[in-house]
């Protein structure tokens, strides 16, 4: 029990003190995540957007579909990236491994499932009755789009949300995809999973307190900005 | 306006460049995000060489010391990546790293023979240690290894922690069951009592440490932990349990000359020291006996 209040008073200063390993190690994973979580953003809310407005055979399947795999496995993300991108594979010559864009790769593809999947019923909740409202109001059909997605907006949030956080939660794609080089692919969640295999706790509660500030911050900022424009 | 509360939000961050300058960071407008998102920025010098290293030497840190001079003398950027021999094998084969920093000759020889390699070059060596509880409930203390294994076998009771990863160690730990006339497939089956970790040499040792259990280790690796952990050296003697580190330039390095350049600065007289040195003071005996131009 001294040992624990030792290490927590250890990982305290370190944090306190803005050791530069620890700043280091944080910003590379904030940029990481909200990098991926942008791409996502870019890719998939327009993509769910069409898949939710369109209509088209198979459509219901696609969206359970999308749904299933919600709690894709990281490290099975992590293999497949791995495949796609190692020196051999099919995007072998874009040198991504072992570099953060790989990472930011394996993460968006680790997200996609989720925000297409909330982005969608996200849609679904608004759109039931809006659409014949505004159609009375004489709207056109991108005015509809556009009010739609307004409407959708908070479930948008809590898709980018939800998002962001299983980005910069996971580790198994980070650890085999940026191989944890120090200085370079070390994220907050691979450098505990070492410090703990090193028996580093201080280093490891440090870096775990960061991370759950960070997604407590995120949230926080983002609820308010929610309530303000609303 | 919420989304682009969260897009400014990211903008901040965005930049995944460790050391941030605040010029950098002002640069909120939508469009900068999404650019610095999108192309993210190559902020890699162009020159780099991965290296896979076996995780003992990882986890004992001496590249650490190496890397920077390295660096220094030929002005590349050194990756380390951590892994056990058989993973590190797999990336060679792939072409995924340039350099190999491995220690189970048999497979090094037989991924020289398939082509993958360009040479082995021994440059060090230690021992593989048996270590325990202090307690050593199968009184396994000063024992063969071969013995030591076997009374731990028929005792039954306390645990033997592998590192069940194929790595270097984990190759070591088989003949060493061999040579005590044991099937490895009859091992892995015979209880609760052997326990295969697959991970780290580290995490390994502490996962024994947790369990009150024996394990095997290369010294560095051990001593670099023995201030965390309780197990104590039980086993360490005969030639069998020499443990050889050599490095080899992978065939599909993206540049063979710098690759090559490896071999050379770990056999060199000053690394050859820096080795030999490394720690000796702090464990009052050394972890790496330099090796540069033995048949080893």
């Amino acid at each position: 029990m001294d040992k624990l209040a030792e290490a927590f008073g250890i990982s305290l200063r370190l944090i306190l003190s803005g050791d530069p390993t620890v700043v280091e190690v944080t910003l590379r994973t904030l940029g990481i995540s909200a990098s991926a979580t942008l791409l996502a953003c870019l890719l998939f809310i327009p993509a769910g957007a069409i898949v939710h407005f369109a209509s088209f055979p198979g459509k219901k399947i696609l969206i359970s579909v999308i749904q299933a795999f919600y709690s894709v496995p990281t490290v099975f993300v992590g293999l497949v990236v791995f495949l796609l991108i190692s020196r051999t594979g099919p995007l072998g010559s874009l040198g991504l491994l072992f570099t953060r864009q790989g990472i930011v790769l394996a993460e968006v593809l680790l997200i996609a499932p989720v925000m297409l999947g909330l982005v969608i019923s996200g849609l679904k909740g608004v759109s039931a009755d809006a659409p014949d409202t505004l159609r009375t109001l004489g709207a056109g059909r991108i005015q509809m789009a556009a009010a739609v997605l307004r409407e959708a907006s908070p479930a948008m949030i809590s898709a980018v949300l939800l998002s962001f956080g299983r980005a910069i939660s996971e580790v198994g794609a980070a650890m085999m995809i940026g191989g944890n080089i120090a200085g370079r692919t070390r994220t907050l969640t691979t450098a505990i999973s070492l410090g703990v295999g090193k028996g580093e706790t201080a280093e490891s509660i440090a870096l775990g307190l960061i991370l759950l500030s960070i997604a407590l911050v995120v949230s926080a900022a983002v609820h308010m900005a929610g309530s303000r424009s609303r | 306006m919420r989304f682009l509360a969260f897009i400014t939000l990211a903008a901040l961050c965005a930049c995944g460049r460790p050391p941030q300058p605040p010029e950098q960071a002002s640069a909120d407008t939508t469009a900068a995000a999404l650019d610095s998102a999108a192309l993210y920025p190559p902020a890699e010098p162009v020159e780099r060489l991965l290296v896979a290293t076996t995780t003992s030497l990882y986890d004992s840190g001496l590249w650490a010391y190496l890397e920077p001079m390295f660096e220094e003398e030929y002005g590349v950027e050194l990756d380390i990546l951590y892994a056990g021999t058989g993973k590190a094998l797999e990336w060679g084969q792939r072409g995924d790293v340039d350099v190999l920093v491995v220690h189970d000759r048999a497979r090094e020889e037989q991924f020289l023979a398939d082509g993958f390699g360009v040479s082995r070059t021994p440059f060090a060596y230690n021992y593989f240690v048996i270590v325990g509880p202090s307690a050593d409930p199968d009184s396994i203390r000063g024992m063969q290894p071969e013995s030591a294994l076997a009374a731990i076998h028929s005792a039954e009771t306390t645990p033997f922690v592998s590192r069940g990863d194929e790595s270097g160690t984990h190759a070591q730990e088989k003949r060493l069951w061999a040579a005590a006339g044991y099937d490895y497939d009859e091992v892995q089956q015979a209880g609760d009592w052997y326990v295969e970790a697959g991970t780290g040499m580290g995490p390994t040792l502490v996962m024994a440490d947790e369990m009150g259990a024996y394990t095997l280790s290369d010294i560095a690796t051990f001593l670099s932990y023995q201030g965390d952990i309780d197990l104590e050296v039980l086993v360490d003697q005969g030639d069998a349990m020499r443990n050889v580190y050599a490095v080899i330039p992978v065939t599909a390095a993206r540049d063979s000359a710098m690759a090559a350049n490896m071999v050379t600065f770990l056999t060199s007289p000053e690394v050859q020291q820096v080795i030999g040195d490394y720690c000796t003071a702090e464990y009052g005996r050394q972890l790496f006996t330099p090796a540069a131009g033995q048949d080893l």
